[in-house]
């Protein structure tokens, strides 16, 4: 027997597909999803493009094209636009006060070794039992080569340290201290013991419940008065200490979050495993409970350098204090906008950064606990 | 045996604990100690005495009725008072403004979306004392003399001496207008919730919104015509160099708001952004596939579930404008701080300032928080 022969297929070709419209893709189409699609999105999107078009061009004018980048008072005196010669001629001013000029060579290794660390720690080929190390035995470096007083070195009253120096030391000494207090603090409330809970709310709520701005008067109106008499300190001491007690109140909060975060079981697992509270602590909860916290940690570093700008009020002049000043000077009156907007960018530069690398630690952190 | 391994294991905590205490207490004492002897070398009195005492302090922006014959007590009051009412003011703008720019940053429209994230990085990442020398001296010497004020709207004029409004004047009649106002509340609030059971118990909605809306606006409308002249505005004049009358935001508080609400409601944006990304994508296709429209999504699926995560976060963000709106002292505008601040100066009778603010901020925050925590309380979601 024969089988029957297999009826003929007609092979199916498919014809090439048509083009998308040419109003779904390209350009056209990237706006019509984007900036057109309804008509409530065509108004808002009308409304912006007014909005940049009032906008944009008188500031871009003022701060690019009209600018005046070199000369002097005269020079700026004609220009329409911004006088960036005003904040070349008080760079020096605005970067470190009125340190000595001749000792200019101090701060600036400071701030090549700073700098390099910052690189250092950002760059994540480090490991942390190296940089941590590093990172605190900067403030002592700077300190002993910012105010001198030993190796031949001559003494620089703290009163000339300024600008953004001491914006940024009294930010690196604010977190450098104030993040263990913090979670000294947060232990402590956690505590269930006697004496150490009620004591530590009662110095982080106060703390929390009240602006910087009364912290710092009293940093520098009252530590005089609690102080016995033949033991003063000065008043950067004392700005510093109320910066870093009202940070570390913040820390505090922010860490017990992490630490509420730990599941009971991790506990259980340490002890079972014969671990003591510091060892437990150490080994098992804190590493996870910071890691929990990060992104809020990064954010509270953040404030607490933004909140240094706040000594102007007691009279120290930091980076907008010195901004504030140099606006002042009768040679170059008028020039607040442009002291104000150099200061603005500054901080923003640094802030923005931080704000990136404790993004890009939180994403390292997630794959490392993989 | 056992007992006394117990003993033995805590007494480490034990000792531990004594110490603290010991030292917590002795530190007080030295504490107390110092000051005291501090007080007197320097001849500094102590008490809340001072606060009867007349002051002879300049305030030039006051609620209330002040000279400066008043005591530094209601001086200080007058602080208080101008704290509430720029942080009160405050927080109302930049909820507003929080909210509108949240809700931008979400936009599916680019240029809107790409605006808003602009403005938050920018606001978020400067200090908030710069923001406010910013629009404190930047936007105040940019604006021009009393001559040349701008002049938006009608009887509205701003000018580097500040922005002038018309004051309204209520006369007699105007209370016709304010019990209609309120009766026509009170029938749509009776409404609404009659409509809310309606609903509940036989499934038909009633449209109570609108018929309140119609009802609150007409009624008040028609009293305001019926009734004889209820409201009067008092224009600001110019006379001589400067604006007489009318009612005048100074430039230090115009400033002090400005820079207040910028910068809180770029914060209060991102509570709303995250509240917003955090309804997962689902229910709104769900609620699509319901045949809810849009408006009708975002109000009864994604806000009820949006404002849960927003809530915790505004509140401490409130908390910090109430705080923030010490950094009045920089600029000049006279809160308590201000105040009291030039109060230390006068009699350096720092202690008792400072405890007095300690005690209203802590008021303040506690007032907020318990207000926050039973709003919160309303809308968190209740599971089954």
């Amino acid at each position: 027997m024969m089988l029957p022969a297999a009826p003929q297929i007609k092979s199916f070709t498919p014809r090439p597909d048509l083009p998308p419209p040419v109003g779904a893709v390209g350009a056209i189409g990237w706006l019509r999803t984007n900036l057109f699609n309804g008509g409530f999105n065509s108004v808002l999107t009308l409304l912006c493009l007014w909005l940049l078009y009032k906008v944009v061009p008188p500031i871009s004018n003022w701060m690019i094209l009209d600018a005046c980048w070199v000369g002097g008072p005269e020079m700026c005196g004609q220009s329409q636009g911004a006088c960036w010669a005003f904040i070349w001629h008080k760079l020096r001013v605005l970067l470190i006060g009125t340190y000595p000029q001749e000792q200019l060579w101090r701060p600036s290794l400071v701030g090549v070794i700073f700098v390099l660390l910052t690189l250092a720690t950002v760059s994540g080929r480090f490991k942390t039992r190296h940089l941590l190390p590093a990172w605190l035995f900067l403030p002592v470096l700077s300190f002993w080569l910012i105010g001198g007083g030993s190796v031949g070195l001559p003494v620089v009253d703290q009163s000339n340290w300024g600008g953004l120096m001491l914006s940024l030391g009294l930010a690196v000494v604010g977190i450098l201290v104030s993040v263990p207090l913090g979670i000294l603090l947060a232990l402590g409330r956690q505590s269930s013991t006697g004496i150490i809970k009620p004591l530590c709310v009662g110095i982080i709520e106060p703390i929390r419940g009240v602006p910087l701005v009364t912290i710092l008067f009293m940093a520098s109106v009252m530590i005089p008065l609690f102080l016995p008499a033949d033991m003063q300190i000065n008043n950067l001491l004392r700005v510093q200490i109320g910066i870093i007690l009202f940070s570390s109140a913040y820390m505090a909060e922010v860490v017990r979050g992490g630490l509420q975060a730990i599941p009971r079981g991790q506990l259980d697992a340490a002890k079972a495993l014969g671990l003591n509270y510091w060892k437990m602590t150490l080994l098992i909860v804190l590493p996870q409970a910071l890691r929990h916290v990060l992104p809020s940690l990064v954010g509270r570093c953040i404030a607490l350098f933004k909140d240094t700008s706040l000594v102007i009020i007691v009279g120290l002049l930091d980076l907008l204090g010195m901004a504030k000043a140099a606006a002042q000077d009768q040679e170059w009156l008028g020039h607040n906008a442009e002291a104000y907007v150099f200061c603005a960018l500054v901080y923003w530069c640094i802030c923005f950064s931080m704000s990136r690398y404790g993004r890009s630690l939180e994403k390292r952190g997630a794959q490392q606990t993989r | 045996m056992s007992a006394l391994s117990d003993l033995k294991g805590r007494l480490p905590i034990i000792l531990g604990q004594t110490l603290v205490a010991g030292a917590v207490i002795y530190f007080a004492l030295a504490l107390f100690h110092n000051t005291q002897a501090n007080l007197e070398a320097r001849n500094i009195a102590s008490g809340y005495g001072f606060m009867a005492v007349e002051g002879g302090l300049p305030i030039n922006d006051t609620l209330l009725p002040y000279s400066p014959s008043d005591s530094y007590g209601y001086a200080f009051l007058i602080g208080v008072v101008n704290t509430l009412y720029v942080s009160a003011l405050a927080i109302v703008l930049s909820t507003l403004l929080g909210v509108i720019i949240g809700c931008a940053r979400v936009s599916t429209n680019w240029l809107v979306s790409r605006l808003a994230t602009v403005y938050v990085e920018v606001l978020r990442n400067v200090p908030l004392l710069l923001t406010l020398f910013l629009c404190y001296s930047v936007a105040l010497a940019s604006l021009p003399h009393p001559r040349l004020s701008l002049s938006p709207f009608e009887g509205v004029f701003l000018n580097n001496r500040g922005l002038f409004l018309p004051r309204p004047q209520f006369h007699h009649s105007f209370w016709y207008v304010a019990v209609a106002f309120f009766l026509a509340l009170a029938i749509s609030i009776f409404l609404v919730h009659q409509a809310r059971k309606m609903q509940d118990r036989t499934g038909r909605s009633f449209p109570a919104g609108w018929i309140s809306l119609a009802l609150v606006l007409g009624l008040s409308a028609i009293t305001w015509f019926i009734a004889p002249r209820p409201l009067d505005f008092d224009f600001a004049v110019l006379q001589g160099f400067n604006f007489r009358g009318g009612m005048v935001l100074k430039p230090e508080f115009t400033a002090l708001l400005s820079g207040l609400v910028l910068y809180t409601a770029a914060f209060i944006a991102e509570n709303v952004r995250s509240g917003i990304q955090s309804v997962s994508a689902g229910q709104r296709d769900a609620s699509k596939a319901l045949g809810l429209k849009p408006w009708l999504t975002m109000r009864k699926i994604v806000l009820p579930q949006a404002l849960r995560v927003s809530i915790p976060a505004t509140t401490n963000d409130y908390a910090s404008l109430v705080k923030n709106s010490s950094l009045a002292v920089a600029i000049g505008y006279p809160d308590m701080v201000s105040v009291g601040g030039t109060i230390i100066g006068q009699n350096d009778q720092a202690v008792e300032i400072i405890g007095l603010w300690m005690a209203v901020y802590l008021s303040i925050n506690l007032i907020i928080s318990l207000f926050m925590n039973w709003f919160n309380a309303r809308v968190q979601v209740v599971e089954r």
